[in-house]
């Protein structure tokens, strides 16, 4: 290679090294290699059910894979507590229960160990940051079951990222939210990794809404992964060679449409990106 | 006999802050099946001539592992149905058994506030302080896994785990509070109060705080109220409980409507 941007001389903080994983005789992951890097904006992009969400898992450690090696800041499967942030999917807040947002981030703190502490002052402080950080600010004191879920969104990004880890998984947090709101999301998750030196890992089914602000791309179809920049992934041969069929990446707009050919099944394809003909 | 103001102001206290998570982590039904196959514990030691306290402990805790555990497998309510049916047909067979019949249940079921040795005093102190320190030494985790489960169990935490611990911690409560308010109504002020104050307060601390002040309030008038009229403790402990929650829920609600209307008069203006 003869470019080399700044970031790729740094040790990558998310590794996975052929990793394989099956259920039955599903394959979930079949020696899937790609590396994440810090103040990268990484999309993990498949279209519903080809296992984003299991993938995540695997990171996180709550989902065991068959072969393979996954290292975190280089060592492998530890830390997981402190060094990785997670944002799951369709999470619903119980609005019954008596918390506000500023509570929930600080639970991000310290939620997983016993006893009662005090707050200290530098809590306070972090808890404040990082919820003006996302623009939580204005709803810092109301009760988190009461907001919108773009609101609650935000602030499960804060919580998420309280404890200051090197990687932040996000599962679909673009799902079921108003196109006003995937907007600010995206933008503000762009921003926190490029200014905190954070990798950002995110799943989604649709990738156009990602294009401007994606870094690289780990693009995950039937158990196969392609990854990259976008412009090396989201490529004619590259996601034919993936799907093992013959697919054509159209720009149009500014936004990418996967378009297989006619006869050949399109379920597999990202959502909303396949071209349908009437 | 010792003083029924004491012993009522120390369930109430166990009440408050233990049924403040039954109430968030929507264990109501295991909280209601516990103690109520406790008292079969109960019938069975005064049979085998043992202190009913010893079969209190056994069975809540028998009661709350195996709801623990079965839930994790099949669907929880359904679980826990069949632990309280199974337990409930144990205290049948226990009570046909035994020679002193009617009084005893009545004081299982409803308690006897009014009658409680001093022998049973340290343990059920000891019980209710044990409590108290678990539910606070887990609070964080309380909290967590009921609002986001997968992001406690990324955390290393088993959600399960964590549930079946908390399930310990209520047949702790159960097991010192049955014989004081009976195993009908350490149900009622579990829940009661804890609703209540979760309508008055976004915020997690002052809602444990004032689930405790409701339930001893609680507790306090019934009581008072019993002294006065004679009627059973636990009827005013029944009443006064839903009247708080019905109170409660009322302020909750016209907060809410008002809170509305003011963002909607806002919107208005910034609008025109």
């Amino acid at each position: 290679m003869t470019t080399t941007p700044a970031n790729s001389t740094r040790a990558p903080v998310l590794e996975f090294d052929d990793v394989s994983l099956a259920f039955g005789s599903r394959r979930i992951l079949d020696h899937v290699s790609f590396e994440i890097r810090a103040g990268e904006f990484t999309g993990l992009i498949g279209s519903n059910g080809v296992g984003k969400t299991t993938l995540l898992k695997v990171i996180l450690g709550t989902q065991r894979i068959q072969s393979g090696d996954i290292r975190i800041n280089g060592t492998k499967r530890t830390a997981r507590l402190r060094s990785v942030g997670y944002v799951p999917q369709k999470v619903s807040i119980d609005a019954d229960v008596p918390i506000r947002s500023r509570d929930f981030v600080a639970l991000g703190l310290d939620a997983h160990r016993f006893g009662l502490r005090r707050r200290t002052t530098e809590d306070r402080r972090r808890v404040d940051e990082l919820l003006e950080a996302v623009d939580a600010t204005s709803f810092a004191d109301a009760r988190l079951g009461d907001l919108s879920g773009g609101e609650q969104q935000r602030v499960l990004i804060a919580h998420a990222l309280v404890s200051e880890p090197s990687l932040l998984l996000l599962d679909e947090p673009l799902a079921n939210l108003d196109p006003r709101s995937v907007q600010e999301i995206v933008a503000l998750l762009h921003n926190i990794a490029a200014t905190r030196d954070v990798a950002v890992f995110l799943s989604a089914h649709e990738m156009n809404a990602l294009l401007p602000v994606m870094d690289r791309i780990v693009y995950l179809t039937g158990g196969r992964a392609a990854s990259g920049t976008t412009d090396e992934v989201v490529r004619s041969d590259v996601l034919s060679a993936l799907y093992g069929h013959h697919v054509d990446v159209l720009q149009l707009h500014g936004r990418v449409l996967v378009v297989a050919e006619p006869g050949t099944t399109t379920d597999h394809l990202p959502s909303h990106e396949t071209l349908k003909v009437d | 006999m010792i003083n029924a103001w004491e012993v009522g102001t120390m369930v109430a206290v166990v009440a408050g802050v233990v049924g403040f998570f039954v109430v968030l982590r929507g264990s109501a039904f295991p909280a209601h099946a516990i103690p109520n196959g406790a008292f079969a514990g109960a019938a069975g030691a005064n049979l085998m001539g043992i202190s009913p306290l010893l079969g209190l402990g056994a069975f809540s805790l028998l009661g709350a592992v195996a709801i623990g555990t079965l839930g994790r497998r099949t669907r929880s309510d359904v679980a826990t149905a069949l632990v309280l049916v199974l337990m409930l047909a144990l205290g049948a067979a226990f009570l046909s058994q035994s020679t002193e019949y009617e009084p005893q249940i009545f004081s299982l079921l409803f308690g006897e506030i009014l009658g409680v040795s001093t022998s049973q005093l340290t343990p059920v102190l000891i019980i209710g302080a044990v409590c108290i320190l678990a539910t606070f030494a887990m609070f964080r985790q309380l909290m967590l896994t009921c609002l986001v489960p997968d992001i406690a169990h990324s955390k290393g935490l088993r959600p399960a785990v964590v549930d079946l611990m908390f399930l310990v911690i209520v047949a702790g409560a159960t097991t010192m509070t049955v014989p004081v308010v009976g195993a009908l109504l350490i149900f009622t002020l579990m829940i009661g109060p804890p609703a209540a104050a979760r309508c008055l307060t976004h915020r997690p601390g002052v809602a444990m705080a004032l689930s405790v002040a409701i339930s001893v309030s609680v507790v306090w008038a019934a009581i008072a109220s019993s002294f006065q009229s004679n009627w059973p403790v636990g009827f005013f402990v029944g009443v006064f409980s839903a009247a708080w929650y019905g109170v409660a829920r009322l302020a909750h609600t016209a907060l809410r409507a008002r809170r509305t209307t003011l963002a909607t008069a806002i919107s208005y203006t910034a609008a025109s």
